[in-house]
């Protein structure tokens, strides 16, 4: 069960990854091109998917939101990753950073995700990059929380308390000791945020203070969609599947690294 | 015990004003001119600089946070532009709405989520256990702006059996209005039953393997008797401490559920506020939200001492 699971996210992933890579061949027309004398097609040949309220064709433009939607959340994930780890290191390892820097984490993460996530987004403009600053901030202190906690376990080790007494630098101890140690629960973290990130995203765009339309995002094609639910629901459907596989996908493949990476935490299973 | 809580409350100081402090300087955040931003393209340089003054923005940032810091204690959080009027007035306005949807949630985030939680670890590893295991899944990877929206279509306009949007107060209709929490109550609650079934389900899992399920089940107490008195009661710390969790993505929840069935609530009046760069009406939703959630977390963590006597909160 555990293994057809995991399985199951590196297919939907990897599907998606293909999509989002080869959007260029996959898609059938470009996706931002109006053919209004082809508005709500029903799927057929010529579009697969159908086309929507501007006659463009659902398909095309789905494999390019899978493109902006893993570039939007990889970039968050590179981003998270980073600050996340340099906020959890210095905080673990310098004792006199750590009030400080937690402090700060513990603020930004009292806020509702979701509603901070939107508040910096609609600050700093409607925009992909904006979109990926505003939920890095918001994910960054979930980030440097677990790599702080792994730090503190590390810090006291004996092995390296002899690196100390042997006189290494604490540059040479985080590099070879701590990092290698904090790794795994940060790409089982990095993972589940990769999935937050995919829905969070398709959020600020369905409110309207991500990427602006017509750019392809799938938040963008469920918001479009809303308004000719009743005549043509298609339009709503598709992106919404996508999304909901994409982060199915990353979850299972999380639940499957966690399995792996970091046995501490495995769910326990019958 | 009383030490304790003093000393959780004098350590929640610090992050209530950090948070105060990013709230307020959101603002800080705008490109370019934000008064300008926030007047819109076609505004008067008049109309301009008449915002600028209403939002302090001629004054320094340190003079302006002062100003706001100095107002909190008389719970003045500003005048909202869009609104023009108190802030603090139109957020109290809306939260009993908000508490109302988030709360429907919890009750059936509580109610479905522990059963299947329970009934899944009594029957793991069986297609009861993996149906569960499913719907948990399903609740993590679906957005949930999207599920209304399928809801909205299907229960409200093609079935038409329950209202599409729209809030109908208690006292108005006590049926009504818990029709107009249904729809919503479920898209807010599904991602949420999901975590609460996973975790219980897990802890349940532990807890059946201990000694003292053993000894009662040897000693030949009824098996519900077992469940219900001796492995429910050490199942529920953890998942206070989810349901502590949920409550706060509950609230967080409301802005885009609120938004998609057009509810009155903190959430939808913040969404606007953002659609509007009222600026003032962000700061304090936002001050609001995050302090809640803050003083909620210090609830939840009372409460395992209440439920757990071998939790005990002495230094050391």
């Amino acid at each position: 069960m555990r293994h057809r699971l995991f399985a199951t996210g590196v297919v939907l992933f990897g599907i998606v990854l293909v999509l989002a890579v080869f959007a260029d061949v996959l898609a059938i027309a470009p996706p931002e091109k109006m053919q209004v004398r082809f508005r709500f097609r029903t799927p057929e040949w010529a579009f697969p998917l159908g086309t929507d309220n501007f006659g463009r064709d659902i398909w095309s433009r789905l494999v390019y939101g899978a493109r902006l939607s893993l570039a939007i959340g990889f970039g968050v994930v590179v981003a998270t990753g980073i600050a996340g780890t340099a906020i959890g290191l210095a905080a673990g390892y310098f004792r006199r950073l750590d009030n400080p820097l937690m402090r700060a984490m513990d603020a930004l993460m009292a806020f509702p995700a979701v509603l901070l996530a939107i508040a910096i987004a609609a600050a700093l403009g409607p925009s992909a990059i904006n979109a990926v600053i505003a939920l890095a901030a918001v994910y960054t202190p979930r980030t440097a929380r677990i790599v702080r906690a792994t730090v503190l376990v590390v810090r006291e080790t004996e092995y390296v308390q002899a690196a100390l007494a042997c006189g290494a630098r604490h540059y040479w101890i985080i590099r070879h000791h701590v990092l290698p140690n904090s790794l795994a629960p940060l790409i089982v973290q990095l993972t589940f945020i990769f999935a937050y990130a995919v829905l969070t995203e398709a959020i600020l765009s369905f409110l309207g203070v991500g990427p602006p339309p017509p750019t392809p995002t799938w938040g963008n094609m469920i918001a479009e969609g809303k308004d000719y639910l009743r005549e043509a629901p298609l339009l709503a459907v598709f992106p919404g599947i996508a999304i909901a596989l994409t982060a199915l996908g990353l979850n299972l493949l999380g639940d499957g690294l966690r399995d792996v990476l970091d046995p501490r935490l495995r769910v326990q299973h019958g | 015990m009383a030490e304790y809580v003093v000393r959780r409350l004098l350590a929640a100081i610090p992050v209530l004003l950090l948070v105060t402090l990013i709230s307020a300087s959101i603002m800080q955040l705008v490109p370019g001119d934000p008064a300008s931003m926030i007047a819109g393209q076609n505004a008067s340089q008049i109309e301009i600089e008449r915002v600028r003054v209403e939002l302090g923005l001629d004054r320094p940032y340190g003079e302006r946070m002062l100003a706001w810091f100095a107002g909190l204690p008389r719970g003045d959080l500003g005048r909202s532009i869009l609104l023009q009027r108190s802030v603090a007035d139109a957020i109290l306005e809306r939260v009993p709405v908000t508490l109302a949807l988030a709360g429907f949630g919890l009750l059936l985030t509580i109610a479905i989520g522990i059963q299947c939680g329970i009934i899944a670890a009594l029957r793991a590893n069986t297609w009861v256990d993996q149906a569960v295991l499913v719907v948990a899944l399903a609740g993590v990877s679906i957005p949930n702006f999207w599920l209304s929206l399928m809801l909205i279509v299907l229960f409200g306009v093609m079935l038409d059996w329950l209202p599409a949007g729209g809030y109908i107060p208690f006292a108005d209709d006590p049926l009504g209005w818990a029709r107009s929490l249904i729809l919503p109550g479920i898209s807010l609650a599904l991602l949420q039953i999901g975590l609460l079934a996973r975790i219980t389900r897990a802890t349940m899992l532990e807890v059946l393997r201990q000694d003292y399920i053993r000894t009662a089940r040897a000693k030949g107490l009824p098996g519900l008797l077992v469940i219900g008195k001796h492995a429910l009661k050490n199942v529920m710390i953890p998942v206070i401490t989810v349901i502590g969790i949920s409550f706060g993505l509950l609230l967080s929840g409301s802005v885009v559920i609120e938004t998609v069935y057009s509810i009155p609530g903190m959430g939808r009046l913040l969404a606007n506020a953002v659609f509007g760069r009222d600026y003032p009406l962000i700061q304090g939703g936002l001050l609001v939200t995050a302090a809640t959630l803050v003083l909620l977390n210090l609830v939840v963590d009372l409460l395992y001492a209440v439920l757990d006597p071998r939790v005990t909160f002495d230094r050391g």
